[in-house]
């Protein structure tokens, strides 16, 4: 990693390593509406005067599945409403299956749907719960009348079919005990997956699932999390999962769909998301610890200079840029920036150091037995194809080695 | 360890205290009076003759034999058959399209439940002027399409019809503004995820989400409904006299007739307590055997 050519721009918006055959972060491998899957082009939506969804668009191909990561009150659930059918958007248009949906009755667009809330039907089984939307597409209004129905022509037969669906849906997740209990009887785990398997037990065109392990406990929600990939692969549907838990989207999805104020910064693998994010809100959303922001000057040639000091980084743009360096990026170096410590956590297999330089916060992540006393200063140096450089608007800016890596 | 017992004693004899206006008011207001009554219905008290004497269950007897007894009974019954059913419907049709509407929210809800707040007496004469055989509105209507409207209220065939018209319309507002708030309380969420679950009419997401969850307020407003129409009397007393001919005489008002023309205050108990009778098996009905079916939990 250390021959970089001083030339070559290693990383940034357009180009670099860490982005693979995805060359443009924005780039949609299926963009292609035609091909299926599910598509939001160009919605728009004000609610009460107030812009919900501005130009969003965003394609999940066959078989993909997206997370769509934001936080709250950024308009995820206003995006999967309008792809629902259930809100309309004041503009733009949705595709679901190649199809164009934007009009169409939400029982018509063919997608499934897990609200935050559930939503289960409170009065009925789990199996009737289960069972809803096929009762609803293959029984007729007569069929389904409560004692009389069962007498209708054809009703037997399409029930047990109905029947032996439900089974075959509820066993892979784990509910085929509960199937006679009512929602109200429920743990909330019991409840998610019921909520899942609705969705699931007819071949949705689309898989909408709103925050679903949201309500749950930290445990459950990292064996759920396995639960709903594999249930994905099984059904094989075009997925977005909305959540606003990074990890969830980091760990569970084929790309990530970043949001914030009704707008998608970002459509990428979680790699292209980590590395190479488009900008500082991008950069600061994701990673836990949150990354580090440090300001930095660009000077007369392009040379960044940051704490005074100068850094291997060079830059086309000139005057005052935020250099971005994640806490596993800081290595030692006598040459580096001095920090003090200021506090230290160990975690077992890591420790986090809280450390100032030149008065902003910044965290290194280091090996447990790194050994550190607080008020010590430390000389950080980083990893320079690793870090990043934002425009004073907050956009991602080119990031050059000035010499090759020293010592 | 003395102090213990006496302290708890001391505590409810405060306790005792505080409730004792309460029970005062209860026992004053409630108790001694339904008492009396229940107690009046074995005697054959009639005002001016004095003393009553224990006569047991002959006042019963007396009503079963009572023509004047089973008509009033037999009215009361179809009335109620009458109002409860449309009012009750009328109520939650009128609910649902306000709850579905965008535009003139309030003031629909206003103007369904003027009844309400109106005072029944005060309306019945606009109905004695709205129902007139001969100026009546209603009947020049009728006669301007060729009709011969009857005399509403002075015709035993159609007075109880005509009653149970303006029990309908002072009941359906009242039990539409209980359904607006039984509506209130289903989340949305449930109605959308019908339709994305494929409930495609409006009717069929209201038989799968509204109308099971709507089930408590249904029941109570079925409750309300009946208790309300068995106990009329205003319009009848306001508008016919139960009459003609005894033909809208219903059990409030021939309770008040023997109790306070004919000052038979036993036998008008009597009636009294099978009028409480009906009441607390509705009741009991409703708290009891209905209750358990409609609640989820
Ligand atoms: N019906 C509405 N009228 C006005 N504002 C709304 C309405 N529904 C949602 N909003 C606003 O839209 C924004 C996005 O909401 P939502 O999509 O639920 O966010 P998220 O799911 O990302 O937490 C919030 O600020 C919320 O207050
Ligand atoms: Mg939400």
């Amino acid at each position: 990693m250390n021959a970089a050519p001083a030339s070559g721009p290693h990383s940034g918006p357009d180009s670099g390593p860490d982005s693979g055959p995805n060359s443009d972060p924005n780039s949609d491998p299926g963009s292609d509406p035609d091909s299926g899957g599910l598509s939001v082009e160009r919605a728009q939506l004000a609610l009460g005067g107030q812009p919900i969804l501005r130009d969003v668009s965003l394609h999940v191909a066959q078989g993909e599945f997206v997370a769509l990561l934001g936080p709250s009150g950024c308009g995820k659930t206003t995006l999967m409403r309008v792809i629902a059918g259930i809100q309309s958007a004041d503009s733009g248009r949705v595709r679901i299956g190649g199809r164009d949906v934007t009009a169409a009755h939400p029982a018509r667009r063919n997608v499934a749907m897990v609200f935050q809330s559930y939503a289960l039907y409170p009065h009925l089984t789990v199996a009737q719960n289960i069972a809803v939307p096929l009762t609803m597409t293959r029984l007729n209004g007569w069929q389904r009348m409560p004692v009389l129905g069962g007498m209708m022509p054809g009703s037997r037969a399409a029930r047990a079919a109905i029947q032996a669906d439900v089974a075959r849906t509820a066993g892979p997740l784990g509910l085929s005990h509960l199937l006679d209990r009512k929602p109200g009887q429920l743990s909330g785990g019991q409840r998610q997956r019921v909520a899942l398997a609705r969705a699931v037990i007819r071949a949705p065109g689309a898989f909408l699932m709103d925050e679903p392990l949201s309500n749950l406990d930290a445990a459950l929600r990292v064996t759920t999390r396995r639960e709903i990939v594999e249930v994905h692969r099984r059904v094989g549907a075009a997925t977005l999962y909305v959540t606003h838990d990074q990890s969830e989207a980091l760990t569970m999805a084929d790309r990530i769909a970043v949001m914030q104020a009704g707008e998608i910064l970002q459509i990428a693998t979680p790699e292209v998301i980590y590395r190479d994010p488009v900008n500082l809100d991008v950069a600061s959303f994701i990673g836990s610890p949150r990354i580090n922001l440090l300001e930095a000057m660009a000077g007369e040639s392009g040379e960044v200079r940051a704490a005074g000091q100068p850094t291997p980084l060079r830059t086309p743009a000139r005057g005052p840029v935020t250099l971005a360096v994640r806490p596993e990026d800081w290595v030692l170096d006598p040459d580096g920036l001095p920090a003090r410590v200021e506090h230290a956590e160990f975690l077992g297999d890591h420790m986090l150091v809280h450390l100032r330089i030149a008065g902003a916060p910044v965290i290194l992540r280091a090996e447990a037995g790194l050994r550190v006393t607080v008020g010590e200063t430390l000389h950080l140096g980083f990893a320079p194809e690793r870090a990043l450089l934002f425009g004073a608007d907050g956009r991602r800016v080119a990031a050059e080695i000035r010499e090759p890596a020293r010592a | 360890m003395e102090a213990a017992p006496k302290r708890r004693r001391g505590e409810a004899v405060g306790a005792w205290l505080l409730t004792l206006p309460a029970v005062i008011s209860f026992t004053v207001l409630l108790l001694l009076p339904t008492l009396a009554a229940v107690a009046m219905a074995f005697t054959d008290f009639e005002l001016g003759v004095w003393p009553p004497a224990w006569i047991g269950l002959e006042n019963f007897s007396e009503l079963l034999a009572d023509r004047g007894f089973r008509q009033s009974f037999a009215n009361t019954v179809i009335y109620v058959g009458l109002v409860a059913p449309v009012s009750v419907g009328l109520g939650l049709a009128f609910a649902l399209l306000i709850e579905a509407g965008t535009r003139g929210r309030a003031f629909f809800r206003a103007v369904f439940f003027l009844p309400v707040v109106s005072l029944t007496v005060a309306m019945a004469s606009a109905w004695q002027y709205l129902l007139h055989p001969t100026i009546g509105p209603l009947n020049s209507l009728l006669r301007s399409l060729g009709i011969a409207g009857p005399a509403w209220l002075s015709s035993s065939d159609t007075v109880l019809v005509s009653l149970a018209a303006i029990g309908v319309w002072e009941n359906a507002g009242f039990n539409m503004v209980l359904f607006m708030a039984g509506l209130t309380a289903i989340p949305r969420e449930l109605r959308e995820a019908a339709s994305v679950d494929g409930a495609r009419s409006a009717w069929s997401r209201f038989r799968l989400v509204t109308w099971p969850l709507l089930g408590p307020t249904t029941l109570f407003v079925v409750t309300i409904t009946l208790i309300r129409s068995i106990r009329v009397f205003d319009t009848v007393a306001v508008l016919t006299r139960g009459g003609p001919n005894r033909a809208s005489e219903t059990l409030l008002y021939t309770m008040y007739t023997e109790g306070f023309t004919f000052l038979r205050l036993g036998y008008s108990a009597a009636i009294t307590l099978v009028f409480l009778a009906i009441v607390l098996l509705l009741m009991l009905l409703q708290t009891r055997v209905l209750d358990k079916r409609v609640h989820y939990g």
